[in-house]
């Protein structure tokens, strides 16, 4: 664990993105400490800048604090990133570790199930699976989980189909291990590392789908987030700039945070990189 | 001897901070004469290969770098001219081969373009001409159809054939000197044979020096005028090659030739009435190249086993050997049910094993065990060896608690620590490694172990302790084994019986003593007689015991 700290801490950029990232959680963590109150509330004079008037960024033009909606953004933004590349993760390691464990037809019907999924832009068919269901925080993840799985799928089949035939496998099918064993016991500890890299940088795409839905007013209505601040003060842009400036930054900060973070791991945790340094 | 061709002169490559060792070569001396054949032999990591390749100027630079010393060339030290001097000297004067052709041949440029490249970059001459000399090299080097593998891509060549237009490019300059880095080391006995007697006949016909790395001792004896040894980066003793072959006097040098194992088989011994394994029939053809949801049609057959008939007794060990794509590693594989095979019979004790679907078979794996090639590929890296070693125990019931104390006591039969309980496969050499494979092997206490080229990916000290093992186990514990090999000399010290296989059948089966002494088979005298070093006896094994 220290020597793994070690190598990431090499990356500078890397513990930069550890850093913001850490912030943004903390922000996430306390929002209900520092603003108690629903983030949709009117909290005072409408279209107020930064600073003014009790509001540390500004208000909206119903009078809501943008402060206060990012606080309480960051939650929902790191909560449906998290879950959804949980579920996309976990749907993808199955659908590739069968597929490259088994090959055949089973692999046949999986991989092109998989490629009809990658056909569809993945924007759009999240936008159309939320629209089909009814927008609320559940149907969002489902959507964004079932937009980002095929590309963990493909990559676990690699490994999979990479690791079936090295002689350890093998060792365990002659003392007779049955099939899920190997894959679960065996094999996949074996390609955890790119599938933490991978999940790391699916958070950050997944951030920035639900800010895409919320944006286009296919957000969950009850819940603040900062794709929905930025959709609600886009037509005062040029008069409340700080309405759709600040969440915007946030977005920004905390998809970047990931990716440095996502990549610090790579280099960290791929043996083959690590000679680059 | 005349002046020498190259000079190397207290050479000392330094590896980068934090390595095992500060200096990859250290104080390394060796004088190449013309026309002579300078053999490096050493272990891996030794520094033969690094010393051929400081020579080429080819070290893995910034790393890797020569620190002192002198290579010198024609009058000319290779540490000190400049790259582009180098670059000229590179393929006119001084040209290499390598171990694997493929991976040194442009697999998108056809082998006519490589070796018009070196003529272009080296010489004027016309397009017709160079055409003309290219063909003559291929000519030179034996191979069929010139024009033709002119044309051809390097996939398009067997591993012979590729080496042979290796070397054609590299002698295509008439190079004063020739570094040829394991060239054979990836090839069949028989295509070893005769890349070796190439090499020695366009020595003898372009006058050239060869500084020739090998890690085998009867390679030496077939070709080496000169000898150098060398371990952990120093040069350990030098001199002619009868010398050093028959009257080695450093002790490293006397137990490397000592751990070379004797074609002289071993003497028989009794063999027991009782068969534990029966092959019958065996046949099995891999099919592939179906495409999008197998509907598309087979391109590909690979027969691998035809008509495969075996007969392993009790106690005893039957070696198959063959060369790549013989088939015999395909029979280890269905007899320890990795593959199907396709028909035949696999009697164990009597009972077919072969129709069983995996449950069935889950009580008689434990029964027949394998010992994997590569030590590198067969342990999970992710897992301590504790549990690796027990993992089979456990999944046939065995508590956790005996299984531990099992796995111990099996660490202490196969010779290592008991710390090595708790470690990781990644702390462990190659050799060691081999060990923990067979510990694993024998836990499930089997009847039969199947070992498919257990030694062939070690040194060949560590080579000879394995066999040692292995030998001392089946006696032991009263296995059978039925041991994979390519490597005769190997086969000649373990194998109470033999068998020849060939295109998938076998071609031979017998004694092993038999077989060595009155070869039936035409393709069994070939490959005996292709054998490195075959007239060379070690000086131990050749004294009477």
């Amino acid at each position: 664990m220290l020597a793994f700290w070690n190598r990431f801490r090499r990356n500078r950029s890397a513990v930069l993105g550890l850093g913001i990232l850490t912030v943004i959680l903390i922000i996430a963590a306390t929002a209900n400490l520092f603003y108690p109150e629903d983030p949709f509330s009117l909290a005072g004079r409408a279209m107020s800048p930064p600073g003014e008037n009790g509001f540390l960024l500004g208000s909206d033009s119903l009078g809501r604090d943008v402060a206060a909606g990012i606080a309480h953004g960051a939650k929902t933004s790191l909560l449906i990133g998290l879950v959804a590349t949980l579920v996309a993760v976990f749907i993808g390691a199955i659908m590739g570790a069968f597929a490259g464990y088994y090959g055949g037809w089973i692999d046949d019907i999986l991989m092109r199930t998989t490629e009809m999924f990658q056909t569809i832009p993945s924007f759009v068919f999240a936008i159309l699976l939320v629209a089909i269901m009814k927008p609320s925080i559940e149907s969002i993840i489902v959507a964004i989980a079932v937009v980002s799985w095929p590309g963990v799928a493909r990559l676990v089949r690699g490994e999979f189909l990479a690791l079936r035939n090295r002689e350890f496998v093998q060792a365990c099918q002659t003392v007779g291990m049955s099939d899920l064993r190997i894959m679960l016991g065996e094999i996949l500890p074996n390609c955890l590392s790119p599938i933490i890299v991978i999940g790391s940088l699916m958070v950050a795409t997944a951030i920035l789908i639900e800010s895409g839905l919320a944006f286009l007013g296919l957000g969950d209505p009850n819940i603040m987030s900062w794709g929905f601040q930025i959709g609600a003060g886009r037509t005062l842009l040029r008069s409340a700039w700080w309405v759709c400036a600040f969440p915007g930054i946030a977005i920004l900060l905390t998809v970047l945070a990931i990716n440095l973070v996502g990549e610090g791991l790579n280099d960290a945790l791929n043996p083959r990189l690590r000679e680059r340094q | 001897m005349t002046a020498p061709l190259l000079d190397i002169r207290n050479l000392h490559v330094a590896l980068p901070e934090g390595s095992q060792r500060p200096y990859a070569v250290e104080d390394a001396s060796m004088r190449l004469g013309e026309n002579e054949i300078l053999c490096v032999v050493g272990e891996s990591g030794s520094g033969k290969s690094l010393t051929a390749r400081a020579v080429m100027g080819l070290l893995p630079a910034p790393h890797v770098r020569v620190e002192k010393g002198a290579i010198e060339f024609a009058g000319e030290d290779l540490t000190q001219v400049s790259q582009a001097r180098l670059r000229d000297i590179r393929g006119s004067d001084i040209s290499m081969i390598f171990q694997e052709p493929m991976t040194a041949l442009n697999p998108v440029m056809t082998i006519g373009r490589q070796i018009d490249e070196v003529f272009r970059f080296h010489v004027r001459m016309s397009g017709r001409e160079r055409r003309e000399r290219a063909l003559q090299l291929l000519a030179d080097v034996h191979l069929p159809d010139p024009a033709q593998i002119m044309g051809a891509y390097p996939h398009e060549l067997s591993g012979g054939q590729r080496q042979r237009a290796m070397i054609a490019m590299a002698l295509a300059l008439d190079p004063k000197i020739l570094i040829a880095d394991e060239p054979t080391t990836a090839l069949d006995v028989t295509t070893q044979a005769q890349i070796l007697k190439l090499v020695k006949e366009m020595q003898a016909a372009h006058n050239t020096g060869v500084l020739f790395i090998t890690h085998d001792f009867g390679v030496v004896a077939d070709i080496a005028d000169q000898v150098v040894v060398m371990q952990g980066g120093r040069v350990v003793e030098a001199g002619p090659a009868g010398q050093i072959l028959n009257h080695p006097e450093h002790d490293y040098t006397k137990a490397l030739i000592a751990s070379v194992p004797s074609l002289s088989p071993r003497p028989a011994r009794p063999r027991a009435e009782e068969a534990v394994l029966r092959i019958e029939d065996l046949n099995k053809v891999y099919r592939g190249g179906r495409s999008f949801f197998g509907l598309g049609k087979e391109t590909r057959t690979v027969t691998a086993a035809v008509d495969v008939n075996l007969d392993l007794r009790r106690g005893e060990t039957l070696g198959i050997v063959g060369e790549s794509g013989s088939g015999k590693s395909t029979v280890a594989r269905c007899i320890v049910r990795l593959t199907d095979a396709d028909s035949g019979r696999i009697l164990l004790d009597g009972e077919d094993l072969r129709p069983l679907g995996r449950s069935a078979l889950r009580a008689y794996r434990s029964k027949i065990q394998m010992v994997f090639q590569d030590p590198f590929a067969s342990l999970n890296p992710r897992r301590r060896v504790g549990s690796i070693i027990a993992q089979g125990m456990r999944l046939q019931g065995t508590s956790a608690e005996t299984a531990r104390e099992k796995a111990r006591s099996l660490l202490e039969i196969v010779g290592l620590d008991e710390r090595a309980f708790n470690r990781f496969p990644h702390e462990f050499s190659g050799g060691q490694r081999q060990r923990i494979g067979i510990a694993r092997a024998l836990a499930l206490d089997p009847e039969v172990l199947v070992a498919d080229e257990p030694v062939s990916a070690l040194d060949v000290s560590i080579q000879a302790q394995i066999l040692l093992l292995l030998d001392e186990i089946r006696e032991r514990m009263n296995l059978s084994m039925v041991f994979i090999t390519h490597d005769l000399r190997v086969a000649a010290q373990v194998c109470d019986q033999l068998a020849v296989m060939r295109h998938g059948r076998v071609v031979e089966a017998g004694p092993t003593a038999a077989i060595f002494a009155d070869p039936q088979d035409p393709y069994t005298r070939d490959l005996l007689g292709a054998v490195p070093g075959k007239d060379w006896h070690p000086p131990q094994a050749a004294e009477p015991a």
